[in-house]
């Protein structure tokens, strides 16, 4: 008879679950920190790296790419909040405005990505009244442009040219004529803007003689004359300037020097100030003393 | 015996590599079913140094994160009979825990059960050249033991120190520091053989795994299944397994003796297969289902269907009472317990304090062994599980697997054993040549 339990007989032994030797090595490997590690990382990066590099070498592709980084960034660069539409100067008078205006030729209004502030701050500061200037982006698009001027504090003339110079001796524009500054001492000679601190001294020290005063001329390159009108001329030493003026300057004022008929008040030796009178003088003094 | 001494010293430089990195397999190769672990380094204990109140065997310095059975195949009396077979159960057995464990392992840690291991009692005696004992001198009293002539075809499994004596004070756990003139020492040695030993090396081997120590098996489910006052006062530990019987007998926290019976659970089944001619199978189960060595009047009521899948009714519809399948396995038990007797008889089991004998193993789980086991060994006998470890999963934590417990704090915490210590300078044979220009400088 068939037996009627036939599903309770005992199944066969279960299939040998041993793993094959390069399955076992397999698992192994892939069980390895450092396998694991490169596939969870390594290999996706290499995809990627792989997708970017064969995308990119063809030519239209790298075309596309820069077009469209350039449109990009336009879009950003040309927003209103980026824009400038103005300059102003400021620190400064009309006539250096205007120079600073020229020297930068702008159309606005234009991106303030694409100012180069630093080379416009080195295009003012070359002008000749400017003694150092800041560039900086101002409010409501406008370019700020604060100028500190030179400040000329001598006329300096050299031949037929009359040049304003500062206090460093650094040429800061041209005067017309003389009588456009005459609140400025008038030097002339050669290497005299290289001394304007000993002139302008000089020139302070010069008060009582303001209103004859002409100019100081540099001599030779090492010492000052004093010329004063009616052709009148004071020679200062090399050496201690100011004491030799201020003893010319005693001597008018207790004896009235400059007002006689003296043509040169030769101060170069300290020890002898020596006179030289005009020819009348001399002569009128020649003939009372013969008398 | 230099030879042996450089292997062990590379197994133990392998397993501190192994703790280095952390990780650890246990692989428990025995007749029935091959386990591995997988061990993390990385508990509490593992950090912090020994300052002596850490757990008894070093067993919280570690997790079990992997573990794996798998029936053993190819291995008869705990030796490799069928290298491929066995080599296959190894790689099932490594691969499903490394898979559990999600790390790859690369060091092992292996037991024998078989190789008719054998137990030598070793002394020797050394003088202590400046009254205080030292490194070298422990392992110059252990280089002097006189080591007996244990056949060519075996090697030394465990070396162990058990007792140092320093001129009449015995008893010493460590006489490093003391001051004394003669220093002597106990040793137990145990030795089995070098086929079945090359056979379990060369199977490890081609799974990739580096072997990281070796135990026996006995020892291991000795120090995993017997309580620390057990091992201090004496007590033999008996693991049932499938294909060997491991005996293991530990006084002092010592292993002194080990032997296996070639007999055990294996040999149960198969007098069932034979006694009710049933496939080997079918007798396992009816073993593990109905299996008993004290018959009872109830026994001889309850009918056990052995079945059969011949298509014969009568045949496929046999039963058997549950008292004649007692009555077939207990004399193979008895026989089995018999023969443990004999061998604790040799071993001088009865003059240790206590005689407390402790069962595991896989075939202790047979109902009514211990009632059998106290007639033939003893009165003291008890059960014995494994020492509970962190991380164990709840499958593996039976008798069966004290041996693969034990191997865990063998990993953790090995014992002391001869090799640890610093050969002595005299008998490197860089010396020798030293020794020889020394004769002819004193001689010339």
């Amino acid at each position: 008879m068939r037996p009627l339990t036939a599903t309770r007989r005992h199944r066969a032994l279960p299939r040998d679950p041993a793993p094959s030797k390069w399955k076992y090595k397999y698992q192994r490997m892939m069980l390895t920190p450092g396998v694991r590690g490169m596939l969870r990382v390594g290999v996706p990066l290499a995809l990627v790296g792989i997708i970017a590099v064969s995308w990119y070498s063809h030519e239209e592709n790298r075309v596309a790419t820069v077009a469209k980084w350039e449109e990009l960034k336009d879009k950003v660069q040309q927003r209103p909040e980026f824009m400038i539409s103005e300059m102003a100067v400021t620190g400064t008078d009309e006539s250096l405005s205007a120079q600073v205006l020229s020297a930068l030729p702008m159309t606005f209004p234009v991106s303030s990505f694409e100012l180069d502030l630093e080379a416009m701050r080195k295009a003012v500061e070359v002008l000749d009244g400017v003694r150092s200037a800041r560039v900086r982006l101002g409010d409501a698009g406008t370019l700020q442009i604060d100028v500190n001027p030179r400040v000329p504090v001598a006329l300096w003339r050299d031949g037929e040219t009359l040049r304003l110079i500062d206090e460093e001796g650094v040429f800061a524009g041209f005067a017309a004529a003389r009588a456009e500054r005459l609140d400025l001492p008038l030097i002339a000679g050669d290497g005299a803007q290289e001394h304007i601190a000993e002139a302008l001294s000089l020139y302070r020290d010069a008060k009582p003689l303001h209103d004859r005063l002409r100019g100081l001329v540099r001599m030779g390159e090492r010492r000052w004359d004093v010329v004063l009108d009616r052709d009148q001329r004071i020679m200062l030493p090399a050496d201690g300037p100011v004491a030799a003026l201020d003893r010319v300057i005693v001597l008018q004022q207790a004896n009235d020097l400059l007002d006689r008929d003296v043509a040169v008040v030769d101060m170069r030796n300290a020890d002898r100030p020596t006179l030289r009178m005009n020819k009348e003088a001399a002569d009128a003094l020649r003939r009372v003393s013969s008398d | 015996m230099g030879d042996l001494y450089d292997s062990q010293r590379a197994m133990r430089n392998m397993r501190k590599a192994a703790m280095q990195r952390g990780v650890i397999a246990i692989l428990d190769i025995g007749t029935s079913k091959i386990a591995c672990l997988v061990l993390r380094f990385d508990g509490p204990e593992s950090f912090r140094a020994a300052d002596g109140v850490g757990s008894l065997a070093g067993q919280s310095s570690f997790r079990v994160i992997g573990a794996a059975t798998t029936r053993s195949r190819g291995v008869k009396f705990g030796e490799v009979d069928a290298m491929q077979e066995t080599e296959r159960a190894i790689r099932t057995a490594v691969q499903a825990a490394q898979k559990m464990a999600n790390v790859r392992v690369d060091h092992v840690i292996a037991c024998i059960s078989g190789g008719r291991p054998k137990s030598y009692g070793l002394d020797g005696a050394v003088d202590i050249e400046n009254g205080l004992v030292t490194d070298g001198d422990i392992g110059r009293v252990m280089a002097a033991c006189e080591v007996p002539d244990y056949g060519a075809e075996r090697d030394v499994l465990h070396a162990q120190p058990v007792n140092f004596a320093l001129d009449h004070r015995s008893g010493m756990a460590d006489p490093r520091g003391q001051i004394g003139n003669q220093l002597t020492t106990d040793m137990h040695m145990l030795t089995v053989d070098s086929i079945a030993l090359q056979n379990i090396f060369f199977c490890i081997k081609r799974c990739d795994l580096e072997l990281a120590g070796i135990a026996s098996s006995a020892y291991a489910s000795g120090i995993s299944s017997l309580v620390e006052d057990e091992q201090e006062l004496g007590a033999a530990c008996i693991d049932f397994g499938g294909g060997s019987t491991g005996i293991s007998v530990f006084m002092k926290k010592h292993m002194i003796y080990a032997d296996a019976v070639r007999m055990g659970g294996d040999h149960v089944t198969s007098d069932i297969s034979m006694g009710l001619s049933v496939p080997m199978a079918t007798a396992e189960r009816i073993k593990t289902f109905y299996g008993g060595v004290v018959a009872t009047g109830m026994d001889d009521r309850e009918m056990i269907e052995i079945g059969g899948d011949t298509g014969d009714y009568e045949h496929d519809r046999r039963t058997v009472s549950r008292a004649e399948l007692i009555g077939i396995m207990r004399p193979r038990v008895e026989e089995i317990l018999e023969e443990v007797r004999v061998r604790l008889d040799a071993a001088g089991f009865e003059h240790l304090p206590s005689q407390q004998i402790v069962l595991t193993g896989g075939a202790s789980q047979i109902p009514g062994l211990d009632g059998l086991a106290s007639k033939i060994l003893g009165q003291q006998v008890r059960l014995g599980r494994p020492l509970r470890v962190q991380g164990l999963p709840q499958a593996a934590i039976g008798p069966a697997f004290s041996g693969a417990v034990g191997l865990t704090l063998f990993a953790a915490h090995p014992q002391d054993e001869w090799w640890d210590f610093e050969i002595p300078a005299d008998a490197h044979p860089a010396r020798s040549l030293k020794r020889a220009v020394r004769w002819f400088k004193d001689n010339w």
